[in-house]
């Protein structure tokens, strides 16, 4: 018993080894059938035939006699070799492996006799009369006759990198010649089985978990080589000193090796690609030619394991969008055929993979539309949007830009998937496309993961390891250079070429005791997916090769730490997860800091050209800047002259009234409150007048600064505060940018409103009831809104995460039928600032549901058109471009004094 | 039942000695930051990192007095070791299965989901614990 089961792992090991190589021959048959090829297939599919029959596989052994019944038909030139041919045999191909797996889970053979296919081959067989008996391409010394029985004697071990299924991998113990050459150059029968048994005793098969093992004991010997280097080092020992360097030298080299074994060439999973190709251009009726170049690339097994979906649903995309079917090939003066590149390649420590084609490239316009349409970025994002920023889009969870959803792509998984994946073994995506000419998708993987180099740095007194891959550059900054690190409000900042990178201090975001404010600080320039933050630390130390351990479970969830390990002098070292790190810092935020940004680019529309700006000095503000286009006149009003209307301070101005806004209470309530008077006895207000067409108002700031003229270099949102729209380097100085509407607005005046409140704004509606939702929903986009439709929970959670979204509409059903769920809603709409409100049927429901859950921002009757649509542009109005609102409480109380009426 | 036995605080425990790989003397210990206060470091275990768990935080005890070198009970457990930090090791125990009880309902809600029975000896109790249950600190995490 035991010996059968040994047999027939053999015979599933081989098979599955030998089925991955059919797939690609039979795909290169139907593009040159050649005698060889067809020998080579002929012999795969009649060793299992044979071994099958030996074993009492009967269905299996059914298939694979019917299938070579075909194949021996075509090899005598009965019949010629057709596309539906090809298929069929495919399909037999795949019942086999779907037996073989059938036998490898249960050891048997399973309960589908695949009677249909049978059928069909076995028609197919008996009917030779409707196809010509044009000859294969004979081969030079072929005799087919010979090739069966010899092969037959000898069932040949071909030299293949192992199947996936069983866990071993093919060592070459010396350098062979490229299997698959082995193949398609043994025409005649007897070198044929000469040289597959030489290649076969140069390889062996080896358990998997064997090479984890040792792969784990060199990562020891790497630790333990580095202590005894590091204690060498101490001692004046010759003898020691050159004992441990050749320790150093062959570890180094046993390192290598043992990597290598692990080591499998890229063409391992590029095996399966023409077969996919093929099926894919197949189904979609285009004609494409698949090129591969660097198949031999090696990289370590478990990388190639990661990168095997990705790549696949990248070639599939290609096919799918990419290569156009032949008549519009044909018509843009291309040829029908379309070609599909696969390039693999080192470079500088990282294996490239590329995948070009030569089809239509991406329609930059029609991404954005897309994007917009589907609710990703907004109309006038879209507008101001870069090429590349724009290609980057594709990458957005739920996006798929294929006109219809076909069963090879677009149902909207997808490249999001893939940059994730491709991402969590370290590697990156990037995108390149010319319209026309094609698109080139390029895979930059790690050659492994279990040594890695990275940085040593010390904060607190702890050491940690920085992963180098996400090492951009060191600061260090000393003497005058420290006072570079500028605070906007709380949040630090350094002024690297230009932009402002913000800082994060590294003894802080793990609450480790702070060490002397000294003479100097390093700063530790990291990437993080696309975003970059200097982290500082105490002290920078080597950079070293690392073996990394995972942590326990125990501390799986910390964030901020990828991994430990071993120092040379023994001690356990925590590696540093560069993005949670940045995350917990505060650095870089949680979420959609990459759209934020492209928001605050567009905001401005002062952004890129040279353009005048008015400096001046408000409260703690000791840098403000507002575009001086808005600014009708600076005025000095005497003390004297201010009057006071309904309550608030005005002035007689060019025989208007020009009601006063003292701008430090509005920024900065705590430090107007302080005092630092900014009406001293007897010198008059700086007052800064604004205008629009109707409207005039005056802004009183401490002191005007200066009129620059400057291209703004950077923006970016800090901590959002109330009455500022962000920062930017602005005459080399950080400067905060006044969000004008926004401080007018908290003063209870409305102003710009007229230019300001048809930009379009985004609602999301989340309702239960189909119907409400529709008619809300047609009611909202009259009024100009852009509408998003969630309806249920889940949905709702995960439209607020990933869309920009101004106000979240929320039909009160779910707040009785899910409160645990409309709490998880409004926390995340908290954190995102986006203002909530919720809409029921009558004014009873509404004061219950106030009362079940008082925290919303607004409550409104879903049929009070007029009241609802108010209530949802006055919250819209509230947030600004960078997600700060004020809560608008004098809403809340119009609400409650509707449901009492 | 062979127990290996040791002392937190004022209290003698035992953990089933197939589930205890070694025991060794106070190790070098590298501090988590953020970690939850309940897990003490890691240790390099002839080149495993293995979490120590403080016992007495683990039990809600006071904390051990400083300059006391306190023994590390390293566990097998299906995820790689733990060691447990505990003040001092006893003898390994042959215990009489008819000895053995339930633990007593009016323990502590902490101890009471470690602990899963109780041995009574001549003078002392030995307090069985449950080593899946100790190493699992999710519970401790906030």
């Amino acid at each position: 018993m035991l010996e059968d089961d040994e047999i027939i792992r053999e015979f599933l090991i081989e098979s599955n080894e030998n089925l991955n190589r059919l797939d690609t021959e039979i795909v290169d048959l139907e593009r040159n059938p050649t005698a060889e090829r067809l020998a080579s297939i002929f012999r795969t599919i009649h060793t299992i035939k044979g071994t099958c029959g030996f074993l009492g596989f009967q269905v299996l052994e059914g298939i694979t006699h019917h299938a070579e019944n075909i194949l021996s038909q075509l090899r005598s030139g009965q019949r010629q070799v057709t596309g539906n041919l090809v298929s069929l045999i495919l399909e037999s191909v795949d019942a086999v492996r779907q037996i073989l797996s059938n036998i490898e889970a249960s050891g048997k053979e399973g309960d589908n006799e695949f009677p249909e296919l049978v059928v069909k081959l076995e028609r197919t067989a008996a009917d030779t009369s409707t196809e010509a008996a044009a000859p294969v391409k004979a081969a030079p010394v072929a005799a087919p006759a010979v090739v069966a029985p010899a092969i037959a004697a000898a069932p040949p071990i071909e030299p293949q990198p192992a199947a996936e299924k069983p866990k071993s991998v093919e060592i070459p113990v010396v350098k062979t010649p490229a299997p698959a050459q082995t193949v398609a150059t043994a025409a005649p029968a007897q070198p044929e089985t000469e040289k597959s048994s030489a290649v076969a005793d140069s390889s062996i098969r080896v358990d998997v978990s064997l090479l984890d093992k040792l792969m784990n004991l060199v990562g020891e010997l790497v630790l333990a080589r580095n202590q005894i280097l590091q204690f060498s080092s101490q001692k004046d020992d010759g003898g020691l000193n050159a004992t441990s360097q050749r320790l150093n030298l062959i570890t180094s080299e046993l390192q290598e090796g043992v990597m290598k074994t692990r080591m499998q060439p890229i063409g391992m999973i590029w095996n399966k690609l023409p077969r996919v190709v093929r099926d894919v251009a197949h189904s979609l009726g285009k004609q494409i030619e698949l090129e591969m170049e660097g198949a031999e690339t090696e990289l370590d097994k478990t990388i190639i394991e990661a990168i095997k979906d990705p790549l696949t649903h990248l070639v599939r995309n290609s096919c799918d969008h990419g290569i156009e079917d032949p008549e519009t090939r044909i018509k843009r003066g291309k040829p029908g055929k379309g070609t599909l590149r696969l390039k693999a390649y080192h470079e500088g420590g990282q294996v490239n993979i590329e995948i070009s084609d030569d089809g239509a490239g991406i329609d930059v316009e029609r991404v954005k539309r897309k994007a917009v349409e589907k609710g990703l970025i907004r109309v006038e994002q879209a507008a101001a949007m870069s090429e590349r920023a724009a290609v980057g889009l594709l990458f957005l969870p739920g996006f798929s830009t294929a006109q219809t959803v076909t069963n090879v792509s677009g149902r909207g998984v997808g490249m999001d998937v893939v940059k994730s994946n491709v991402e969590k073994i370290g590697g990156a995506v990037d995108i390149s496309s010319k319209p026309g000419e094609g698109t080139t998708v390029k895979l930059k993987i790690p050659l492994t993961l279990a040594i890695i180099p990275g940085l040593l740095i010390v904060s607190g007194g702890h050491r940690f390891v920085i992963p180098q891959v996400s090492l951009l550059e060191l600061i260090r900054l000393d003497g005058d250079a420290l006072s570079k690190i500028e605070f906007v409000h709380e949040t630090p900042v350094y002024q690297r070429r230009g932009t402002l990178l913000p800082i994060a201090y590294l003894n802080e975001v793990l609450k480790l005791p702070a060490t002397k404010s000294g003479e100097a600080c390093n700063i530790v320039v990291l990437q993080a997916e696309d975003r970059q933050f200097g982290l500082v630390v105490d002290g920078v130390h080597d950079t070293q090769e690392i073996v990394v351990k995972p942590l326990g479970k125990q501390l799986k969830g910390l964030n901020c730490y990828s991994g430990s390990t071993i120092m040379g002098d023994g001690a356990v070292a925590l590696i540093l997860d560069v993005l949670g790190v940045g995350q917990l810092s505060g650095a870089l935020s949680r979420k959609n800091e990459g759209r934020r940004q492209e928001e605050s680019s567009r905001t401005s529309s002062f952004q890129a050209q040279k353009q005048r700006l008015l400096l001046f000095k408000s409260g703690s503000f000791e840098r403000l800047a507002v575009p001086l286009s808005l600014v009708a006149r600076l005025e000095e009003v005497p003390l004297e002259s201010v009057e006071y209307a309904g309550g608030r301070r005005v002035v007689q101005y060019r025989n208007q009234i020009l009601p006063l806004i003292e701008l430090a209470t509005v920024i900065d309530p705590m430090g107007a409150a302080k005092g630092d008077p900014v009406e001293t006895e007897g010198s008059p207000l700086q007052v800064v007048v604004f205008s629009n067409e109707d409207q005039t108002i005056g802004l009183i700031v401490d002191r005007i600064i200066d009129i620059v003229e400057d291209t703004v270099a950077m923006r970016r949102s800090t901590a959002p505060k109330p009455g500022i729209l962000g920062s930017a380097v602005v005459g080399k100085k950080v400067t905060d940018f006044l969000d004008l509407q926004a401080v007018v607005e908290t003063t209870g005046e409305r102003f710009f409103a007229k230019n300001e409140a048809r930009a379009i704004k985004t609602l999301l509606l989340a309702e239960p009831s189909g119907f409400n939702r529709g008619l809300l929903r047609s009611q909202l986009e009259m009024s100009g809104y852009q509408v998003i439709e969630a309806a249920n929970i889940s949905e709702t959670l995960q439209r607020v995460e990933n869309d920009p979204i101004q106000v979240l509409i929320a039909g009160a059903e779910f707040v009785t039928t899910d409160p645990s769920g409309i709490e998880k809603i409004k926390k995340l709409a908290k954190s995102a600032h986006i203002p909530m409100l919720v809409v029921s049927n009558t004014a009873a429901e509404m004061a219950a549901r106030r009362e079940l859950a008082p925290d919303f921002d607004d409550y409104q009757l879903r049929f009070e058109r007029e009241a609802m649509l108010a209530s949802i542009e006055r919250l819209a109005n509230s947030v600004n471009s960078f997600g700060t609102y004020g809560k608008a409480s004098g809403e809340l109380e119009k609400a409650g004094e509707l449901i009492h009426a | 039942m062979q127990v290996s036995t040791f002392w937190v605080g004022k209290y003698f425990f035992g953990i089933e000695v197939i589930r205890v790989q070694e025991v060794l003397r106070s190790q070098k210990m590298t501090v988590v930051p953020l970690a939850p206060p309940v897990i003490e470091g890691l240790i390099n275990l002839r080149g495993q990192i293995v979490p120590a768990l403080d016992m007495r935080r683990r039990l809600h005890l006071e904390p051990r007095a400083e300059q006391t070198a306190p023994m590390n009970v390293i566990v097998r457990t299906e995820e790689g070791a733990v060691s447990l930090i505990v003040d001092d090791i006893g003898d390994v125990l042959d215990l009489e299965e008819e000895n053995i009880e339930a633990p007593p309902d009016n323990l502590a809600p902490d101890a009471g989901e470690i602990i899963h029975s109780v041995y009574k000896m001549k003078d002392s109790l030995l307090l069985l614990l449950d080593a899946d249950r100790t190493i699992d600190v999710s519970s401790t995490v906030h």
